[in-house]
């Protein structure tokens, strides 16, 4: 059992803040071995529920095709409006329902803390793939594959986090994941996205440098990574402003001259205009082979809780 | 002198000593005190070496379960609670808040699972440079204890 059995004691992935170094490090490895081989039946006769209360394509379509290439069954909905929620029922009485007929619940919910929750009453694993603007685990967990997997360490890396600091949730879980491993922080960000004062007190607690700056012009030339984030007009109250700074906060391909060799740019996505379409053919813009180690983390995720590996 | 009449003449009951007076109402609020049928005694600005000006409540035969002490913790955590039996002290029971608190608090965040849906709260109590927060167990939200909302 080694470490994954300390994971898995509640046999479900909430939050990426119940695990540690060595737990990430073991879900990274797996991930390492299914991109090897990422067609297995190791799934075989298992029934897997993707219940997406809130709509999603890349988290959805990469947990279903993971499960689908390890041979496994796919039940669920993928919008809310054709579920019983619909009707009123209980996120409760759904869980236990779907636990009738499905061996892992996949869910993604509007609510924060509906994950922890479900994991509490469902007599199944559940698998959190988003809870409001809470905790979005696997996600976290495939940026810390592709950061690995493009610098060969997780180690002493100087990282650039841009765009919405605030709302971002990507961004707040990967500096929890992160703070394992030494990093250095940049936060570039316009002031009224930046980073939220908890996750700094989090970072002097862990001793762990950053610095902040509001322009993305060329504060990235040191970084290893450039993790983009998309800037979203509803958040913000002057409409001038969200111009100024949605046009300041493009990354353009003629801005990654003077970069370390090494950089490689991330992204969730979604992207809208943060990062120019001259990027993608650079060979640094990595966020779409990013979307791909998806589908590797998160059968080595569904692998291990159901403890078919 | 004076201390030991207000508490002696209790026969059975609680008394809650050691109230910052600023607090005295609030305690007697969230322990839905205004209602209570028993014989009840309040008083305020007391002089206290401890506090400064104190509030005391002595209330006739009543026990405090232990969700009940937990409120009083939240917003008066110096607080003293006498258990009265026989006009004598019992028992001194001094309040320390719980690592983890269930039900009595609302979370703030209107997302929140437990703001939605018939789910009991619950929240853990964490220090944070020597400030005492209280972090939701469901969404994760944090919030300092004098900003706490009681049900």
């Amino acid at each position: 059992m080694g470490v994954w059995g300390q994971i898995m004691s509640n046999n479900s992935l909430v939050s990426i803040a119940d695990y540690s170094k060595e737990e990430i490090l073991a879900i990274l490895d797996s991930a390492a071995d299914f991109e090897t081989n990422p067609n297995r039946k190791t799934l075989d006769g298992k029934v897997i529920a993707t219940l997406f209360f809130e709509p999603s394509t890349r988290t959805r379509l990469s947990f279903e095709t993971a499960v689908v290439r390890l041979g496994g069954s796919i039940i669920g909905f993928s919008d809310a409006a054709t579920s019983s929620s619909s009707k009123g029922e209980t996120l409760n009485d759904t869980i236990h329902m779907v636990s009738c007929y499905a061996d892992a619940i996949v869910m993604r919910h509007p609510l924060e803390g509906a994950a922890r929750y479900a994991s509490e009453v469902a007599p199944v694993p559940i698998i959190n793939a988003g809870d409001g603007a809470n905790q979005h685990p696997s996600q976290t967990l495939l940026d810390l594959y592709s950061i690995l997997k493009t610098q060969g360490t997780l180690e002493n890396l100087t990282i650039c986090l841009v765009g919405d600091l605030k709302y971002g949730r990507t961004v707040h879980s990967l500096i929890m994941a992160m703070s394992h491993f030494h990093p250095t922080f940049k936060f570039i960000a316009p002031d009224e996205l930046k980073m939220p004062d908890e996750y700094k007190v989090f970072c002097r607690k862990k001793n762990i440098p950053f610095t902040e700056v509001n322009e993305l012009n060329d504060n990235f030339n040191d970084a290893d990574i450039l993790y983009m984030t998309r800037v979203q007009k509803e958040r913000f109250q002057d409409l001038m402003e969200y111009e100024r700074v949605k046009n300041v906060y493009t990354l353009k391909n003629s801005m990654l001259e003077n970069t370390k060799s090494n950089l490689r740019i991330l992204h969730p996505l979604p992207r809208v205009t943060e990062i120019d379409p001259d990027v993608d053919s650079n060979e640094k813009a990595y966020y779409f082979r990013q979307a791909q180690n998806g589908l590797y983390v998160r059968q080595a995720i569904v692998s291990k809780l159901l403890k078919t590996t | 002198m004076e201390k030991e009449l207000k508490v002696a003449a209790l026969r059975n009951g609680t008394v809650i000593d050691h109230i910052p007076a600023d607090k005295l109402y609030k305690v007697v609020s969230i322990l839905h005190l205004d209602n209570c049928e028993q014989q009840i005694t309040i008083g305020n600005n007391l002089d206290s070496a401890k506090v400064g000006k104190k509030g005391i409540i002595k209330i006739s035969d009543r026990a405090f379960a232990e969700d009940e002490t937990n409120k009083i913790a939240l917003i008066a955590p110096n607080a003293k609670i006498n258990i009265i039996r026989d006009y004598v002290v019992v028992e001194k029971r001094p309040l320390s808040l719980p690592s983890e608190i269930r039900e009595i608090i609302q979370c703030g965040n209107p997302n929140c699972i437990t703001n939605n849906q018939p789910v009991a709260t619950k929240f853990h109590v964490i220090m944070h440079d020597e400030e005492i927060m209280l972090k939701c167990h469901y969404c994760e939200r944090e919030v300092i204890r004098d900003k706490v909302k009681i049900k």
